[in-house]
């Protein structure tokens, strides 16, 4: 089964990540709810390095490769954009975005309630996030 | 993505149809930031066909919400998928916006 995709820079090919993780997906008999919770947690992650890491740059690239082993799924995504400094984020607090109107910044939330692990790493040539997500 | 609106006397009915992620929902931000909106004393959104909302969706809802209230005008959901919601709820937002069943409960609700 073709595991990798590869889609340059721009908004539009979000949809092309969510039908391949779909896709990949559809022979482990997933739950409709889990089966969108994990396309949506990679749909999350994609979006930020898409429009934050490479503002949306199409002559950049960004790569997706889903394994699974012994039940545990594992999504890597690599791009070579600005790198994500965990330390600096915060959870958000929802009910101050809806009082200032604020439109971003929950993506992350909903990332890290979903996956059971998230991580992030970073040389000088490409950063990596990883998303584990237990099923069986 | 596919947005329409009905009107009936002072509520609009916007119905979404598709997939609200982080490109098609800049629509929707500009169907709600629409001038003519905030004559409405009621938003009903028939989510009978929106299949998929990513925190780019919920962002727009988000943003707009206050500015509602504050005018007075009632934004409530009905007919949401399951699968939907449940992402309304993972951020805890299916307790502080109005989600109901469908589009009866919906009126009755907008009505009080």
């Amino acid at each position: 089964m073709n595991n990798k995709i590869t889609v340059s820079c721009t908004k539009k090919n979000l949809k092309q990540i969510r039908d391949f993780v779909t896709e990949y997906l559809a022979g482990y008999k997933l739950t409709d709810i889990l089966m969108n919770q994990i396309v949506l947690a990679v749909d999350e992650i994609c979006a930020n390095l898409i429009i934050h890491a490479n503002h949306e740059d199409p002559s950049k690239n960004i790569s997706l490769a889903i394994t699974e082993k012994a039940g545990m799924l594992k999504f890597e995504i690599i791009d070579n954009g600005v790198a994500f400094r965990r330390s600096e984020y915060r959870e958000p607090n929802i009910e101050e975005h809806i009082r200032i109107g604020k439109k971003g910044g929950v993506g992350i939330a909903l990332v890290n309630r979903i996956m059971d692990r998230v991580e992030f790493e970073s040389n000088t040539r490409q950063n990596t996030c990883l998303l584990y997500k237990k099923i069986k | 993505m596919k947005i329409t609106n009905q009107i009936k006397d002072t509520t609009i009915i916007i119905t979404l149809d598709g997939e609200l992620d982080a490109s098609s929902s800049v629509m929707l931000d500009e169907a709600l930031s629409d001038p003519e909106i905030m004559t409405y004393s009621k938003i009903l959104v028939d989510c009978k066909d929106l299949n998929y909302i990513s925190s780019a969706g919920l962002g727009v809802f988000i943003s707009h919400l206050q500015r509602f209230e504050d005018a007075q005008i009632k934004l409530i959901f009905y007919n949401m998928q399951d699968k939907v919601r449940n992402v309304f709820e993972i951020l805890g937002l299916d307790l502080l916006m109005t989600i109901v069943s469908d589009y009866e409960e919906a009126m009755t609700i907008a009505d009080e």
